[in-house]
């Protein structure tokens, strides 16, 4: 039932609004709305429950294993929440001035001072306000630095064929044309093919590394050798930033610059979709263009600097100064881990992806990379299941929600068939691990007994299989109020 | 160790299966070269106690101050049950809903979220929310370029009333794409467009205007005539406007004789907390002709295999997951959460209660700049169609204005002359509901004794 | 289970299919194979009638739930006429590829293109190696 449904004229929460009444005749009239916005009439009570109920139709962290690929679903601690919810924080304007932004201002500057260290990068800015957004600051960047160099026939970013699909996006969204490059059969980059399509025509390189595929690429060096005698630079997005934390750092590999998600590496929450945040780090030759704006300490006291510091930046990337609450709770968080804390996260992370890897493959499943460490993630394949019992990656994923497990990515990267992308993260404990083996175990038996249960998950959830083909055709975007039947 | 909930014995059991001795020994595929030396200065870990304390103690630095900025940031009062809900672990800690079964709490309430706006904005679609309101306008621009095909251009026009914010995070967005923001001057000193200010562009190509409602200086534009302007000029209009004045005034959908074509802005106002810039959330809605050619997600309403209702992301096909380096945008999140808040805030208000909101935060305005300007030497430049800021002008040096209010713990407003060289010694003020007739007394007061102090000097 | 892939058509690498007219008009759709493959049509962008377009140029857009792909124009000329018809009902792609499922006819500038376009049966070999 939609909220509008409960709506009954004349109803509404009224200790939610302003005593005032509604007097809106000093208005001009034709500036005056009309008709009132049709929103619901509920009360308070009634919107409580409503949205209380609706989350409970949610899987989500704090009640599932939730091994989503690429994502990094780890614990969210509560404590970073609550320190960014601290009502001075919460209160402070975006334009407040100087003298009222050192507590705020002195955060700011010590996570950049974090993710420099961590990452080996000379720079960072907390500007870009999600992954995505970071990408393009870093692409951005790219641009900036050869346009700046009259080195202008560099078009074309090159990207690997197992990338997210944010970084064709971004490099056509940078004015750049995009040169996939395949990747090899144990996961690498396909050197060879690369030094095919370097040239003065290329801008740059983008990549992750531990790749999409769940391995690291053992010929970095190489391939950052590679792409700087052409020219272009290194962009390394960080999405998988977690695998290595506090064991590589990118700028030792070579990038030029880079981003990170701290809605995945830095633990703050998904939200059901973002806010993420997406700092970049730079190198050295790239931090004239660094989005604006960034924190610097002068003697004591914290400031911004602005277009006027860094006249060839690239600009802002939002009205005011990024998800700063993200910031805040990433703070709170690297401030928790420490030192060590981080290095622990790349070490464990590995330690149960390659555990669950291993126990899964004992338990009959093919991994698509079988000669390879497994990374923070792994791949997969159920193209062997599907061929023997026509049982598709999609049926395990759905079937998984029965066993209160959130699926896994599917069918990403797009070059390996029918498989499943698997990141437990290091907060899981063996015991979760073991049973989401145990699970895989049973729907292995399904698979042999009663493939029905599977291509007919799942069964247990709030709504069964959608039918995505209507959502599409027959579009059904927003709340319609039933037309009252009217006497005549 | 932190979050980590491993054993000794679980790592030893671990590592028999693995068939290893160290965990190091995962890492053995990394060449031995790139493994970190060192970390820079990152300090050893510390308990959730003393971060807590110390994250307090920084706030605290900044507060205490009564606000009366705005600049499209606006403090207004959030129902307690908002934040109470949206903090849920069930909507913080879930990942965007493409296992729909599994997330039909969000998919529902986005459903909700998508059909709120486009009631409040007069509109047919609207998408699950972008960054915020600046990259909003980006996305704007970009889409009402691939959607207006009766303009060849790239070329797109802006009010100079427009939050300078804005434009710049636009033009930083789109700078890769070569398109051209053009802005339509101001008239010196003047706070609005007047359709003189068009003419000059009238005949040329331009794929579309972007229009603020309010503007950046709280007046109201002539949206009407502008915007039929504009349509007879076959551009599209964007609307860029603040949510909470469009329950009161009349929403983008309603402007001219066709409405705007797609309405944007950032939806902080509607439950989200100041909290230094973010995270906000940026709002879009279209006619439903072009929908195809909005960026972010969208979610539809269809049935499941037994026939009930549900809720599914749908037109994925324009999305970079699918389309790569042919979508729409590389957006791929969007603020799920500020989108949370912002449906239960709007439910718990209802159209009356933010109508409320926003003639109250009007009514606060227009007293303090009867207040304020009647203080001599300090001038009001708005003119009756304001919503609730305004500017006003100083006869003396503001910045020595506004350092001596800093310290008595006021923040009076927005200096102009940065942005608008033409506007000297001029200030935007902000006054919303929150604000009480004893507080625009205070600001009142203290003003008058700053400005009688440096008389005296 | 094989394709339908009729003996009197010509066809695109791009798994187009072209029927021309004595007049020198082509209609042009999308192959059984290629509808398959991209599942349940719902959506279908076509051209402008009277645009230009060069052989092997981006035409239109043919979307699915799960993918995008584009439509190329298998010849050069003018775009003549377009199937209103799948504005509504995209779906006679899927149940008729050759038929009412059609995209848009083109007015062809130079005949010859039919010469670089495929037969059927070094299409469905195409298919086959894919």
């Amino acid at each position: 039932m939609l909220i509008f449904e409960r709506s009954q004229p004349g109803r509404s929460s009224k200790a939610q609004a302003p005593n005032a009444g509604l007097d809106d005749s000093l208005l001009p009239d034709k500036f005056r709305r009309q008709q009132p916005a049709e929103l619901p009439s509920v009360s308070e009570l009634q919107v409580v429950r409503h949205y209380t109920n609706l989350s409970r139709n949610n899987f989500c962290i704090d009640t599932q294993f939730y091994p989503l690929g690429s994502c990094t679903m780890k614990y969210n601690p509560r404590g970073a929440h609550k320190a960014a919810f601290t009502p001075g924080f919460l209160q402070r304007h975006p334009l407040a001035p100087i003298e009222y932004s050192q507590g705020y201002l002195s955060c700011l500057y010590d996570l950049q001072e974090i993710l420099k260290g961590v990452t080996g990068m000379e720079a960072v800015s907390l500007a870009p306000m999600a992954g995505a957004q970071g990408e393009l600051a870093g692409i951005a960047m790219i641009k900036a630095y050869h346009d700046d160099r009259q080195d202008t026939a560099r078009t074309e970013i090159i990207v690997p064929s197992a990338a997210h699909g944010t970084n064709p996006a971004t490099a056509t969204m940078c004015g750049y044309k995009v040169r996939e490059i395949p990747v090899n059969r144990e996961g690498d980059v396909d050197l060879d093919a690369l030094k095919q399509v370097v040239g003065p025509q290329t801008a740059g390189l983008m990549m992750t590394n531990p790749s999409t595929c769940g391995v690291f690429e053992r010929k970095i060096s190489e391939i950052a050798e590679v792409v700087h005698t052409a020219g272009g630079l290194l962009y390394y997005d960080g999405a998988n930033l977690n695998a290595i934390l506090g064991k590589v750092r990118p700028g030792d590999m070579g990038f030029d610059v880079i981003h990170m998600n701290l809605h995945k590496t830095f633990a703050t929450p998904h939200g059901g979709g973002g806010p993420g945040s997406g700092p970049v780090g730079v190198a050295d030759r790239l931090k004239p263009y660094m989005p604006i704006p960034v924190v610097a300490k002068e003697d004591v006291v914290f400031c911004w600097l602005d277009q006027e510091d860094l006249p060839k930046t690239i600009g802002p990337m939002s009205a005011f100064m990024g998800n700063a609450g993200i910031l805040l709770r990433a703070y709170a968080y690297a401030l928790m881990l420490g030192r060590e804390g981080m290095i622990r996260v790349g070490e464990f992370a590995t330690l149960n992806a390659n555990y669950l890897a291993i126990r899964l493959q004992q338990a009959g499943y093919t991994l698509a990379y079988p000669t390879r460490r497994a990374s923070h993630e792994f791949i997969l394949t159920l193209a062997p299941e599907e061929k023997a019992y026509g049982v598709t990656a999609m049926d395990v994923a759905k079937r998984l929600l029965d066993y209160g497990v959130h699926a896994p990515t599917t069918y990403f990267p797009l070059l390996i068939p029918e498989c499943f992308l698997i990141e437990p993260t290091e907060t899981e404990s063996v015991e979760e691990l073991d049973a989401f083996v145990d699970a895989m175990i049973k729907i292995r038996g399904e698979m042999e007994s009663s493939p029905e249960l599977l291509k007919s998950a799942p069964h247990t959830t709030p709504v069964r299989r959608l039918d995505d083909v209507k959502a599409a055709r027959e579009l059904d975007l927003r709340y319609a109020k039933p037309v009252q039947a009217t006497q005549t | 160790m932190p979050f980590i909930p491993h054993t000794e014995a679980d790592i030893e059991q671990m590592l028999q299966v693995l068939d290893i001795h160290h965990i190091d020994t995962l890492f053995d595929e990394i060449p031995s070269a790139l493994h970190a030396k060192e970390l820079g200065n990152i300090d050893p870990g510390r308990s959730e106690m003393d971060v807590l304390r110390l994250m307090q103690e920084r706030a605290e630095l900044d507060a205490g101050a009564m606000c009366f900025l705005g600049a499209g940031a606006y403090e207004h009062h959030i129902p307690s049950a908002v934040w109470d809900i949206a903090a849920r672990g069930e909507f913080m800690t879930a990942y965007t809903p493409y296992q729909a079964e599994a997330s039909q709490g969000t998919l529902q309430l986005i459903y909700e979220y998508q059909s709120m706006m486009t009631a409040l904005m007069s509109m047919d679609v609207s998408n699950a929310s972008l960054y915020d309101g600046g990259s909003a306008l980006a996305e704007a621009i970009l889409m009402a370029v691939r959607a207006n095909r009766k303009s060849k251009s790239r070329r797109v026009l802006y009010a100079g009333t427009t939050n300078p914010r804005y434009v710049r995070a636009g033009r930083a967005l789109v700078a890769g794409q070569g398109i051209e923001l053009v802005e339509i001057p101001r008239q010196n000193g003047a706070l609005k467009i007047r359709l003189d200010d068009l003419q000059q562009y009238a005949e040329q190509d331009y794929a579309a205007i972007i229009l603020p409602f309010p503007n950046y200086f709280g007046q109201l534009e002539s949206v009407h005539e502008i915007v039929d302007w504009a349509h007879g000029q076959k551009m599209l209009v964007i609307a860029a406007v603040n949510p909470i004045a469009v329950s009161a005034l009349v929403p983008p959908g309603e402007w001219g004789r066709q409405g705007a074509d797609i309405a944007i802005g950032d939806g902080q106002p509607l439950g989200l907390p100041l909290s230094s810039g973010g995270p906000y959330f940026g709002f879009m809605c279209c006619r439903q002709a072009y929908v195809r050619q909005m960026p972010g997600r969208i979610i539809g309403k269809t049935i499941d295999l037994e026939g009930r209702t549900g809720y599914t992301l749908t037109l994925q096909a324009r999305e970079q997951h699918i389309r790569r380096s042919k979508a729409t945008s590389n957006i791929c999140t969007n603020q799920g959460l500020a989108v949370t808040a912002a449906t239960i805030h709007m439910a718990l208000l209802g159209a009356k209660g933010l109508a409320k909101v926003a003639l109250a935060s009007r009514r606060n305005a227009v007293r303090l700049a009867v207040l304020l300007s009647q203080i001599e030497g300090v001038a009001c430049l708005n003119d009756g169609d304001s919503f609730h800021e305004f500017v006003l002008r100083f006869d003396t040096d503001l910045d020595t204005v506004m350092d001596a209010l800093h310290e008595q713990a006021i923040l009076p407003g927005i200096a102009l002359a940065g942005d608008f060289p033409d506007l000297p010694n001029c200030l935007l003020v902000c006054a919303t509901e929150t604000k009480q007739e004893s507080d625009l007394e205070t600001y009142r007061s203290h003003l008058e004794q700053v400005l009688a102090e440096r008389e005296g000097t | 289970m094989m394709s339908n892939t009729p003996e009197e058509l010509k066809y695109a690498t791009s798994h187009e299919w072209v029927k021309a007219d004595e007049e020198g008009n082509v209609t042009v759709g999308i192959t059984d194979h290629a509808q398959d493959l991209l599942g349940d049509i719902v959506f279908v962008e076509l051209p402008e009638v009277g645009s230009l377009v060069a052989a092997t140029d981006e035409a239109g857009v043919v979307e699915s739930v799960k993918a995008a792909s584009d439509v190329y124009a298998p010849v050069a000329g003018e775009i003549i006429e377009v199937n209103e018809k799948l504005n509504d009902s995209p779906e006679l792609v899927n149940s008729d590829p050759y038929g009412d499922g059609w995209f848009f006819k083109i007015k062809m500038s130079d005949s010859a293109d039919l010469d670089n376009l495929l037969a059927a049966d070094e299409y469905s070999e195409q298919c086959e190696s894919e």
